[in-house]
């Protein structure tokens, strides 16, 4: 029963990092642009992220400098497809393998710090509870920060006025410019609000989540979000709810291992990389459903005054 | 202010340019960098652009390089010029070192030197398979070949790692994991005596030359491009996007399987957990610096080859790290993205209070995740 706790908790934990960085995606591919260089931005964050941590002791200086590297690198991939108009996909990968190269060469010195041990996470009262505290009360604040984020994301989407308009120019940039709303300005900020949040991913990842700085240590998981937001069909708590069944699965593999289950351990690293090729697959056969959801300008520069 | 102006035809000689100016900027950056990291700035451009090319060794040693990278890269301008993003070249690439390894490693005392076209057969087939498994998820169910093949090269990295720690690891390796040495009789001919450049030199350029004709000689590759530029006109020509989609994966997974297979019969001489050494991620900004055309991706292969040789010599002789390499790799394809503005725009001073960019020109890519047929 214990372990079975335990197991919950680290699902929540590992499909955290997958949560904020999909919906960070998910804002920017609701504009209308979708960020291939989320893996490269995501490896850059959390280097810097670590980085931080290592100088600073506090976790959330960590995830500001993550948040940081992240915008930063966003812009500098916004500015390339919303105002220079370069193709969405090689600007993406081009971040991608920049992010690659980049943090290996920065993190170099970084490989063989260690955190100082932490302390433990424990939400007052709900934490004492018998099984669900160990499950779901003792994580970090960024745990349920992101189930709020997602929730948030959500009702903003639907419900505010810049959420609105930020669908609009996703779905008609013309429309949206002909009415007056600033299209390139209004996808930048969502391009670069994305991009912080996978950076958080990311930092999250190297300061709370593992916590170390191993060189492509983020391992496919900013090509895991990019899907995520397509299995979510585009909706916040949807992400959400992937994310943490992305976490179990990766989760699944060190249980089973655990179990003494007799599988070499490589076939259970596969686990998550196949789990996204499987959901991927039963998703897109119903192209109706994804559509129904999926930005309508998505992949497309726009050129206002054309 | 400086303002974007469309050009009433994208301009072929920025279109050629661009890559230069691209090379130029990411070596004013380069320099920058050394200097800030209180490396001699000149040393470093002499490891990156003298070196590589000074002497027949250092040649020899540069084609070794070149060649994955041509071979891949060509397959990747297909694709790309198709319309298809296939990123998972180096997953392809594994799976042809996999199988080519497994032909080795059945090599006998009765063997003879024909094994090596065996070998070479068996990578393009397992890199034609592992690219096969992309087409027919994207044909069949629509599923994103970008996501798709990306999720492979984890997958194949994982089976690779897994065969060498375990059914084919070597019982007399000391428990390194790795397998034996392939029997000599599997190696790849040399072209000359004490240099490490093998016949992958001859069948690349032959490849190039493949290539060439298939894109711009060929009926099938002129309707693969056709589909790439402008798939309603392919549509209403009657030409198949399923069957675009199938020959642009198969040959590009064929050609990365090949690259996988000569390094594996030619350099390696046996599988180790380090097959895979990024040539399929570095072969697209191989295949986008030389512009997807073959004779471009020579050039560019060489220049990416001179990438990696310098940053091994930066990391012997300056204390540099080697994934200086990656770092100058990446900033070449974003200078790259950044140049090829200039192909579709001109760069015009605005007058003041007016101005809009303007212009459509560019062909629209279309959004692969989960589109509707």
């Amino acid at each position: 029963m214990d372990a079975f706790a335990l197991l919950i908790a680290a699902t929540l934990n590992a499909g955290t990092v997958l949560a904020i960085a999909a919906l960070g995606l998910l804002v920017s591919e609701r504009s209308g642009v979708v960020n291939l260089g989320a893996e490269g931005l995501m490896l850059v964050a959390a280097v810097a992220g670590f980085a931080a941590a290592v100088h600073s002791g506090s976790d959330w200086v960590a995830l500001a400098a993550g948040a940081g590297a992240g915008a930063l690198l966003a812009a500098l991939f916004g500015l390339l497809v919303i105002w220079l108009n370069a193709n969405q996909y090689a600007t993406g990968l081009a971040l991608s393998l920049f992010g690659a190269g980049f943090s290996a060469f920065a993190g170099i010195r970084y490989t063989q710090e260690r955190l100082p041990e932490r302390v433990q996470f424990e939400l007052p009262v709900l934490g004492d509870l018998p099984f669900v505290g160990p499950a779901l009360f003792r994580q970090h604040l960024v745990v349920y920060l992101a189930i709020a984020l997602a929730v948030w994301l959500a009702w903003w989407l639907a419900r505010s006025r810049a959420g609105l308009v930020l669908r609009a120019v996703g779905e008609s940039p013309e429309s949206a410019h002909a009415l007056g709303y600033p299209v390139r300005r209004i996808r930048l900020a969502a391009v670069v609000a994305g991009g912080a949040l996978c950076g958080i991913a990311g930092a999250y990842l190297s300061v709370v989540y593992t916590p170390l700085w191993v060189e492509g240590m983020v391992a496919g998981r900013g090509w895991i979000a990019l899907a995520l937001t397509t299995f979510a069909t585009w909706r916040p708590l949807r992400v959400l709810l992937g994310a943490y069944l992305f976490g179990g699965v990766t989760m699944l593999q060190f249980h089973l291992q655990g179990q003494g289950v007799e599988l070499p351990s490589q076939w259970l690293s596969m686990l998550p990389y196949l789990a996204t090729i499987v959901v991927l697959v039963a998703i897109s056969r119903n192209a109706a459903w994804v559509r129904a959801n999926m930005p309508a300008s998505l992949g497309k520069p726009f050129f206002p005054g054309a | 202010m400086l303002m974007l102006e469309a050009r009433a035809a994208p301009s072929r000689g920025m279109a050629l340019a661009s890559p230069l100016l691209a090379l130029a900027v990411t070596v004013a950056i380069g320099v920058a960098l050394f200097a800030l990291l209180g490396k001699d700035p000149l040393r470093g451009l002499q490891l990156f652009f003298v070196e590589p090319l000074k002497n027949a060794y250092a040649l020899s040693e540069l084609s070794v390089k070149a060649t994955p990278l041509v071979l891949i890269a060509l397959g990747l301008a297909v694709c790309f010029r198709s319309n298809v993003w296939n990123i998972g070249a180096e997953g392809q690439y594994i799976a042809g070192a996999l199988a080519a390894g497994w032909v080795a490693l059945q090599a006998g005392p009765g063997s003879g030197r024909s094994i090596v076209v065996a070998i070479l057969a068996a990578g393009v087939a397992g890199g034609m398979a592992w690219a096969a498994i992309v087409a027919l998820l994207r044909d069949r169910w629509n599923a994103s070949e970008i996501l798709v093949s990306l999720m492979l090269v984890y997958v194949a990295d994982l089976l690779l790692a897994w065969l060498v720690y375990g059914p084919w690891k070597d019982p007399q390796g000391y428990n390194f994991p790795q397998t034996i040495t392939f029997a000599a009789v599997t190696k790849l001919p040399r072209l000359a005596e004490g240099l490490r450049a093998h016949i992958g030199v001859v069948i690349a350029l032959a490849a190039v030359l493949a290539c060439w004709l298939f894109l711009f000689r060929s009926f099938r590759g002129f309707q693969l491009q056709v589909g790439g530029l402008a798939p309603a006109a392919a549509r209403y020509a009657g030409y198949s996007s399923r069957g675009a989609l199938w020959t642009a994966l198969l040959l590009s997974g064929g050609l990365a399987g090949l690259a996988g297979a000569l390094e594996t019969a030619g350099p390696l001489g046996q599988l180790t957990p380090y097959v895979p050494a990024g040539y399929g991620f570095a072969a697209i900004i191989v295949a986008f610096v030389g512009r997807l055309h073959p004779v471009g991706i020579v050039f560019a292969g060489v220049l990416m080859s001179m990438f990696y040789i310098g940053g091994e010599l930066a990391q012997s002789r300056m204390g540099l790290p080697k994934s200086l390499t990656g770092v100058f790799q990446g900033l070449l394809l974003f200078a790259l993205l950044a140049c090829d503005t200039l192909i579709h725009y001109r760069v015009r001073v605005a007058p003041p209070g007016g101005g809009v960019t303007s212009g459509p020109a560019k062909p629209v890519p279309r959004w692969p995740l989960g589109r509707a047929r």
